[in-house]
């Protein structure tokens, strides 16, 4: 469980994030949604330790994040998997090396049981056959399902997910979206996604915190998403055609 | 103000940098690796460079003194000694910080803007420790055989080009360069070597770490490298030769 107390960030006199509250529950999918801009990722990476909060804290299963001294850090980022926008996959090295990039660096296991450990994920994400490939000779969908690989080659119970679903096709964001939720119930792992993407949203999400106006505007579940009745969500979530027409539907009963 | 903010920000990575790695035989792999890409890849350009200036400094020399007051051998003299203080270990390492730090910037900077550096941070890597530690050691254990090689096919392009148009004979080429030779200008060059290699690979990558936005950045983190780079280099000569050779 990831839980964030009265976080807010500014970068120099800008206010993105302000007084945020919310738990983030085990071996569920949740979702942070938001307008691009809203301020979602900066909340992210506030939780990653990669942007210091101007205010607030965050507490992973009780333990302070910004209190942890540098070592304590380091060791609690070894229990957190993250898949990246971009995918962030090292351009230098084969997939299965990125795979076993985290093992090799911290794992105390022979180069056989980590590559086994590598190949064992790359085949949870049914990626076996690609190995040997390049991140640049895989396609974007592909080079998703590796950056999970690598997220879970450590047995993490935290993972992020920013994007998993920009740049890819409908049918490949769908598979990536499984895998998620799949991944999240296998390794009961506190997951947080980052997306604006209404059918991921649809599809997996298990609770949904909505940013908005730098503030954590609306939080609930799924059924609770589409009669929230709270105009500012509406105006998000009903913005895609698809949207609209469930919209039209609901109200036409 | 401005300044202040890049030297104070720059020791704070240095730390980062020197901090405990966390596997040594990967970082010594990756040592290897930087030592074959910064430097055994910059030895044909260093090579040719070097001939060429040997070949350009004979000429000149003997252009310009060439006086019966004057004996042959100054020619010889003069291009060892301007290759060894001077062209080979600063002219150099100002060539290498245009190939070697624009690579490190570019590379470090691409990482970056590509999230690939918050996906080691978050991994727990020491992100700074991993990209930086390697190529500050590869460069610094490299650099000096480079110069060394330079300043051999310097000496040895002035002799090609002297004896070649007949300008100069080789026994006299050779009695310069051997003429009033004190080792110590060889200790003085490396530990220059030495020092312009750390600031090429530090000033570079600091550059390339702190790289934001997209793909135009990593362009101008990669300029900004070199030019600070030779910025840096040139100080830093001005107070090693005073502090070295007065």
């Amino acid at each position: 469980m990831i839980e964030v107390r009265n976080l807010s960030k500014s970068f120099g006199t800008v206010e993105v994030l302000q007084d945020i509250n919310a738990t983030f529950a085990k071996g569920k999918v949740n979702q942070i949604i938001g307008k691009s801009g809203s301020g979602k990722s900066v909340l992210a990476k506030c939780i990653v330790g990669l942007y210091v909060p101007t205010k607030g804290q965050v507490f992973y299963d009780g333990r302070s994040f910004h209190e942890m001294a540098k070592e304590e850090k380091r060791q609690l980022r070894q229990e957190i998997g993250m898949l990246f926008q971009s995918s962030a996959l090292f351009d230098s090295l084969t997939v299965m090396e990125n795979v076993m990039f985290p093992l090799k660096m911290f794992a105390t296991k022979s180069e056989r049981e980590m590559r086994d450990r590598a190949l064992f994920c790359l085949k949870r994400v049914k990626i076996e056959g690609k190995g040997n490939k390049y991140p640049a000779e895989i396609s974007g969908g592909m080079q998703k399902r590796v950056g999970i690989a690598r997220a879970i080659a450590m047995n993490p119970k935290y993972l992020f997910v920013d994007e998993p679903n920009s740049g890819l096709d409908p049918q490949t964001s769908i598979v990536i979206d499984e895998l998620i939720q799949e991944i999240t119930v296998e390794y009961d792992t506190t997951t947080i996604v980052i997306t604006h993407d209404m059918n991921s949203v649809m599809g997996i999400a298990d609770e949904i915190f909505f940013i908005h106006n730098k503030k954590l505007w609306w939080q609930g579940t799924r059924p609770e998403l589409l009669n929230s009745g709270n105009k500012e969500l509406n105006d998000f979530i009903f913005a895609g055609s698809l949207m609209r027409e469930v919209q039209k539907a609901m109200k036409s009963g | 103000m401005a300044l202040l903010f890049h030297i104070g920000r720059y020791f704070m990575l240095m730390a980062e940098v020197f901090s405990k790695p966390e596997r040594l035989s990967i970082y010594w792999k990756r040592t290897l690796e930087e030592m074959d890409l910064l430097g055994i890849k910059s030895l044909g350009i260093v090579s040719l460079l070097s001939l060429f200036m040997g070949a350009v400094i004979t000429i000149q020399t003997k252009t310009n003194i060439d006086s019966p007051l004057i004996p042959q051998y100054v020619v010889g003299f003069t291009v060892r000694q301007s290759t060894i203080l001077e062209f080979s270990p600063t002219i150099i390492s100002l060539i290498l910080a245009g190939k070697v730090g624009s690579t490190i910037a570019a590379e470090i900077g691409s990482m970056r803007v590509r999230e690939q550096i918050d996906a080691l941070d978050i991994m727990g890597v020491n992100s700074a420790g991993y990209l930086i530690l390697p190529k500050i050691i590869a460069t610094a254990l490299i650099n000096p055989f480079l110069i060394i090689i330079s300043m051999f096919l310097s000496i040895f392009g002035g002799w090609l080009a002297g004896t070649l148009t007949g300008i100069i004979s080789s026994a006299d080429y050779i009695a310069g360069i051997q003429y009033d030779f004190d080792p110590y200008i060889i200790t003085y060059a490396l530990i220059k070597t030495v020092v312009f290699a750390v600031i090429i690979a530090t000033v570079s990558a600091y550059q390339g770490y702190y790289t934001i936005g997209g793909t135009r950045e990593v362009g101008i983190s990669s300029t900004k490298a070199v030019v600070y780079s030779d910025v840096v280099i040139l100080i830093m000569n001005y107070l090693l030769t005073q502090l070295l050779l007065l």
